[in-house]
């Protein structure tokens, strides 16, 4: 093999990947967010009396978690505007991620909300809170403390599953580093660039969330 | 005499088809100290639980100073109350667990505020202010700023009485609140319940802790089978039992 290893193009447009990871970085944090809205919403109605709200987040939760996200994120951008649901690629992007998320989540929340002391909700309504105040003064805040482990996990999973959005040529670093090689055939070097962008970012994050999950841990 | 605060009248539950509670009867006046005893499954912390609605009932009535609790009649059914008004009939009540139940993501201080602001709607200060001075009354004022989790047995379930108290209820409910405490620790929480006794608060207790009911109580109920068997004055009780269960359960009740 006579490939002479050279790094000089990747390092010339460093500051594109850099910009990719931030995008990748912002889309994983907006979808995990209102994805965790979704998520809770989805947990109580899972574990909810009401049959049709149940059934609703039976059906929400099944069909994410049953079909590849790629597939998702090509049906969201390629297919929904065919029903006059016209995204840009971020948004149709973002849109994909916080529905994948929030189907995740779900599970995560779900989880959480089952294996809460049943005394908790009971002393809540003993002070006289009712069931709404209970839920968010109690519930939720105890609930989300338990589970930052396996939120940290999901965090770094779907950051990871930014790289995707490439597909649709969002510009985040996954995007860059196909630009990157193929402008300039330096196949090793931006793909190991690439790759070791990734490894540290994910690196980092998770030593960030473990400082915050230490930090929100219950005594 | 003033009019009793606590009126239960015919009050049946039913588990499946199993009856917990079928048809108790009892009236507590104002500073009554009331004392529930008897075995297990005989219905006792059930009835409390009916008490503060965190059970429902399906059958009689409940009324806590006058008022109908829990339920309502409309167009002759029997019909459970809105939440809301739920929430503000629970609040008449202050119930005290067997396991403590505190808020376990809050500080001691804070497990007090919580149903001060919240429910009460209260200023920080004020709420802050009533707080420690109820963990003071019952000594965990320098334990404020430490989590449930920092706290002894004894210190948590006094935090989860001040807690209960500084809602200011009309009444007080006691299920079993030494039972899961280690026994060098019983008496600081037996203590604290001698020292609102002699304030005049209203309560009911149900108890294992014979000596103390015998102790505090005004009036002693036995429940058997999802009814009140006996009742009367502690040392009427304890003495002069009428029924053959309650002698055997006396008897095997340690003092």
């Amino acid at each position: 093999m006579d490939y002479r290893l050279d790094f000089a193009v990747v390092w010339r447009s460093f500051d594109l990947l850099l910009s990719g990871l931030g995008l990748g970085l912002a889309l994983a944090v907006v979808s995990i967010f209102i994805g965790s809205f979704i998520g809770l919403i989805a947990a109580f109605a899972m574990l909810s009396k009401n049959k049709l709200w149940r059934g609703i987040a039976v059906m929400y939760v099944t069909a994410i978690r049953n079909t590849p996200i790629l597939v998702l994120i090509f049906f969201t951008f390629f297919a929904l505007p065919q029903f006059g649901l016209r995204l840009g690629k971020i948004e149709s992007f973002v849109f994909t991620l916080t529905l994948y998320s929030g189907a995740y989540l779900t599970e995560v929340f779900r989880g959480g909300l089952i294996a809460l002391p049943t005394g908790l909700r009971e002393a809540g309504l003993a002070i006289g809170l009712t069931e709404w105040g209970t839920k968010k003064n109690l519930l939720i805040p105890v609930m989300i403390r338990n589970v930052l482990p396996a939120l940290s996990n999901n965090f770094i999973s779907l950051f990871k599953d930014t790289s995707l959005a490439a597909a649709i040529a969002v510009p985040e670093l996954t995007f860059y580093a196909r630009q990157i090689n193929v402008n300039s055939f330096r196949v090793i070097e931006s793909w190991t660039v690439a790759s070791l962008m990734y490894v540290f970012a994910c690196y980092f994050i998770a030593a960030g969330l473990r400082l915050l999950e230490r930090k929100l841990a219950i005594p | 005499m003033a009019d009793p605060l606590l009126v239960i009248e015919n009050v049946h539950k039913k588990f499946g088809e199993l009856d917990v509670l079928s048809g108790v009867d009892l009236i507590v006046d104002r500073s009554d100290v009331v004392s529930i005893i008897g075995s297990s499954g005989s219905g006792k912390t059930t009835l409390l639980r009916c008490i503060n609605l965190l059970e429902d009932f399906h059958e009689g009535r409940i009324l806590i100073d006058g008022e109908p609790i829990g339920y309502m009649l409309k167009n002759g059914k029997r019909q459970r109350l809105p939440k809301s008004l739920i929430a503000q009939h629970r609040a008449l009540t202050g119930m005290v667990f067997q396991t403590f139940n505190l808020f376990p993501h809050l500080t001691a201080l804070k497990n007090v505020t919580l149903g001060l602001l919240k429910v009460r709607n209260l200023k920080k200060e004020e709420a802050t202010e009533i707080a420690r001075h109820w963990l003071d009354l019952v000594g965990v004022l320098d334990r404020q700023d430490h989590y449930p989790g920092q706290l002894s047995g004894g210190q948590q379930q006094r935090v989860a009485i001040a807690r209960a108290i500084a809602m200011n209820p009309k009444l007080m409910l006691f299920d079993e609140v030494t039972s899961a405490l280690d026994p060098e620790l019983v008496n600081e929480v037996l203590n604290v319940i001698k020292d609102l006794v002699s304030d005049g608060m209203t309560m009911l207790l149900v108890t294992h802790e014979m000596r103390f009911a015998y102790d505090v109580s005004t009036k002693v109920i036995f429940m058997n089978e999802g009814r009140i068997a006996e009742q009367g004055p502690p040392s009427e009780l304890f003495n002069n039992p009428q029924s053959t269960r309650l002698a055997e359960f006396i008897q095997n009740s340690t003092f």
